[in-house]
């Protein structure tokens, strides 16, 4: 596949669909503050270019696997938002019948495959569903997220080699947003540049600007293709930002407001919102219109929630294990 | 003179403390230092002892963990702080396979004088990975020591004896306890690694517990105290070695055995604690042994489940009931 034209259909997509994961999180972050989002909570505003250029890159098949940022992933290949939402407000109506939460979005129908709260814990994973796919011959592609903190457990460069060994369809995704908690990038590291830990591994790797999408898809898209050519893996490493703390408790004293101001003016939905006026795809109404809907649409997913049920307390134990009617689980 | 402080300042004291008294003694973590700790265990230590032995890591638990187990051999006292246990697991091959067997694999030349130390078990909604009570996954490991302090007082002195310890030690604690307020003496003291502390004295039933769930046992013994019942509280305090004395002897004055721990429930404390007492206390028992643990599934995130998973005070309450008959 080639690379495809960003085309005014596409750009007025991405708005779209960017401005509704950012009003999403901003409204995951009030229900918080309502309690009815309970445990962490780890919001992906200033990363949302990283996902837009992704997901044009993918093909139908293609497969995603993340960490805890985890929201708005599902949501960008096609789960319904509203079971996100019962998802974070612990609703039997959720992804995952409320048994995950916030860290643990799934979806099988949609090829999504989590959702991992332990850093790096779905790099081998990321890799496994690659083997699957190089095994069945499914020519589908995986693409698997991780953060810059994560790229310091062993469990990252075990797989680096492995990956690379089997020569396995699988593209790795850095979401470098500078920090891991309240720890820079620098601080964790004798050189910043976490791309070139590829390099040891023969793996191809590339820095690239995750704050742009029209930056960010085209290279994604040739890892995309390097990978379902049968040529093998790629490290990318996204250079973003996240706006908010790390979770909900943080006070940031890490980093200064001026930095988090400096990024926000490179904001993602920000450049696609003046490539469209400046090409004139779009009138002012046309976009106040977009924010409308959006806007609906996040209340739309709140009240789902709200209407929602708990689950019922005995889905502790139907969901343990597969097996149908297991009969080893006795209650306490 | 005593005074009223916090767990985590409990902590922070301890730590700081051995670290005035032993210049080998260190710290090292993940946000240990310019964050003050992810839990604020570790406030004002960086200022205090500088970068050299208060150090922060990236999220290698392998890494560091290893790293503080050879420190160690080579004549360091690593403080090795895990931001909770459950993410001990990717380091567990260094805890169990080096930590705990260098000394007998050396013939005794080796000693690995290490503390490990952060939050255990589950801490609110967090869901299955977050929420795991691994005491029992440890203590089952010859050649660690685990404590499980329960309240500032123990947390302090429990710390301090560890870090002073020759052998590697398990301190561990609960984000939901870092608050907790607590009386704690101005004056140095130690507690004896090994040794229970029975909280509270009582006739009717024995209740053995420790870590963060016993409060749960506190409420308990609060509500049948309001119907004459009189339950004797027992903290273990550690749980490898376990005190079996102190237990084994306050069974035979009650009779009655309650044991409440937040793990899951197959091979954890509280069977082990089973399993001795009816072979060394058979006879003084007026009733079979019960336990409350956690439920024997992964822990889950809704309000709901969480609440179904976890034991609390009604069900102390109801196996105090049973084991009296009433
Ligand atoms: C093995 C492990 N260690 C520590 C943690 C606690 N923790 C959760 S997120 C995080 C920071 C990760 O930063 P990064 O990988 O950069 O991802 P970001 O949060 O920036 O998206 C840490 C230390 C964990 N979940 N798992
Ligand atoms: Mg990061």
């Amino acid at each position: 596949m080639a690379k495809k034209k960003i085309t005014k259909k596409v750009y007025l997509q991405w708005y779209e669909d960017m401005l509704f994961w950012r009003k999403f999180e901003d409204k995951a972050s009030a229900l918080y503050i309502q309690q009815k989002i309970r445990g962490f909570l780890h919001l992906y505003n200033g990363q949302e270019a990283v996902l837009a250029g992704s997901v044009f890159a993918m093909e139908e098949n293609d497969r995603m696997i993340t960490a805890y940022r985890n929201h708005v992933q599902p949501i960008a290949l096609g789960v319904d938002p509203k079971k996100i939402m019962a998802e974070l407000m612990g609703k039997v109506t959720g992804t995952s019948k409320g048994n995950g939460g916030s860290m643990h979005m799934f979806s099988k129908e949609h090829n999504f495959f989590g959702g991992h709260g332990i850093v790096g814990g779905q790099i081998p994973l990321g890799a496994g569903l690659a083997f699957a796919d190089k095994y069945n011959e499914t020519g589908a592609v995986t693409l698997c997220y991780m953060g810059d903190g994560a790229v310091r457990q062993g469990a990252f460069h075990e797989t680096m080699n492995l990956a690379m060994l089997w020569n396995l369809p699988v593209v790795f995704i850095v979401e470098n947003n500078g920090y891991a908690m309240g720890t820079s990038v620098e601080r964790t590291a004798n050189h910043t540049d976490i791309y070139k830990l590829g390099l040891g591994y023969e793996m191809p790797c590339e820095a690239v600007d995750g704050m742009d999408p029209t930056e960010f898809y085209p290279v994604i898209q040739e890892a995309v293709d390097r990978a379902r050519d049968g040529k093998g893996p790629t490290l990318l490493e996204a250079r973003t930002y996240r706006y908010k703390g790390h979770s909900m408790s943080d006070a940031q004293h890490y980093r200064t407001k001026d930095e988090v101001a400096e990024f926000q003016k490179k904001d993602p939905i920000g450049i696609v919102q003046k490539i469209i006026k400046d090409k004139k795809y779009a009138s002012d109404e046309d976009l106040k219109e977009i924010e409308q809907r959006v806007k609906d649409k996040v209340n739309d997913c709140v009240k789902f929630g709200d209407e929602s049920e708990f689950p019922p307390a005995d889905q502790l134990f139907t969901t343990v294990y597969a097996q149908e009617d297991y009969p080893y689980i006795k209650t306490q | 003179m005593s005074r009223v402080i916090q767990f985590r300042e409990a902590v922070a004291e301890a730590m700081s403390e051995e670290m005035r008294r032993d210049e080998k003694v260190y710290l090292m973590g993940e946000e240990v230092a310019e964050y003050n700790g992810a839990y604020k265990a570790s406030k004002g230590m960086l200022d205090e002892f500088g970068p050299k032995r208060v150090i922060d890591t990236p999220i290698s638990e392998l890494g560091f963990a290893g790293i503080g187990v050879g420190s160690a051999m080579n004549g360091l006292r690593p403080i090795i702080e895990f931001m909770t246990f459950n993410f001990s697991l990717v380091a567990i091959d260094q805890i169990i396979s080096n930590a705990a067997k260098m000394y007998q694999m050396s013939g005794g030349q080796f000693n690995v004088p290490i503390v490990f130390r952060g939050p255990t078990a589950s801490a609110g909604q967090l869901g299955a990975t977050h929420s795991q009570a691994l005491e029992s996954w440890y203590a089952n490991t010859p050649g660690l020591k685990v404590v499980v302090p329960s309240n500032p007082y123990d947390a302090k002195g429990l710390l301090k004896s560890a870090i002073r310890d020759d052998d590697p030690v398990l301190v561990m604690e609960s984000e939901q306890m870092y608050g907790d307020k607590g009386e704690v003496p101005e004056d140095e003291y130690l507690l004896e690694l090994g040794k229970a502390h029975t909280v509270q004295e009582g006739n009717d039933v024995t209740i053995v517990s420790f870590g963060k769930i016993i409060k749960e046992a506190y409420k308990a013994a609060e509500e049948l105290e309001k119907d004459d019942i009189s339950c004797e509280i027992i903290d273990l305090r550690s749980v490898r070695p376990i005190d079996y004395e102190t237990i084994v002897n306050s069974v035979k004055k009650t009779n009655r055995l309650v044991i409440l721990e937040e793990a899951w429930p197959l091979g954890n404390i509280s069977t082990e604690i089973t399993a001795h007492v009816q072979q060394h206390a058979f006879d003084y028992l007026d009733a079979p042994i019960r336990r409350i643990n956690a439920q024997d599934t992964p822990m889950a995130y809704s309000p709901v489940l969480v609440e179904a998973y976890l034991p609390n005070a009604d069900h102390v309450i109801k196996a105090v009931k049973e084991v009296l008959y009433i």
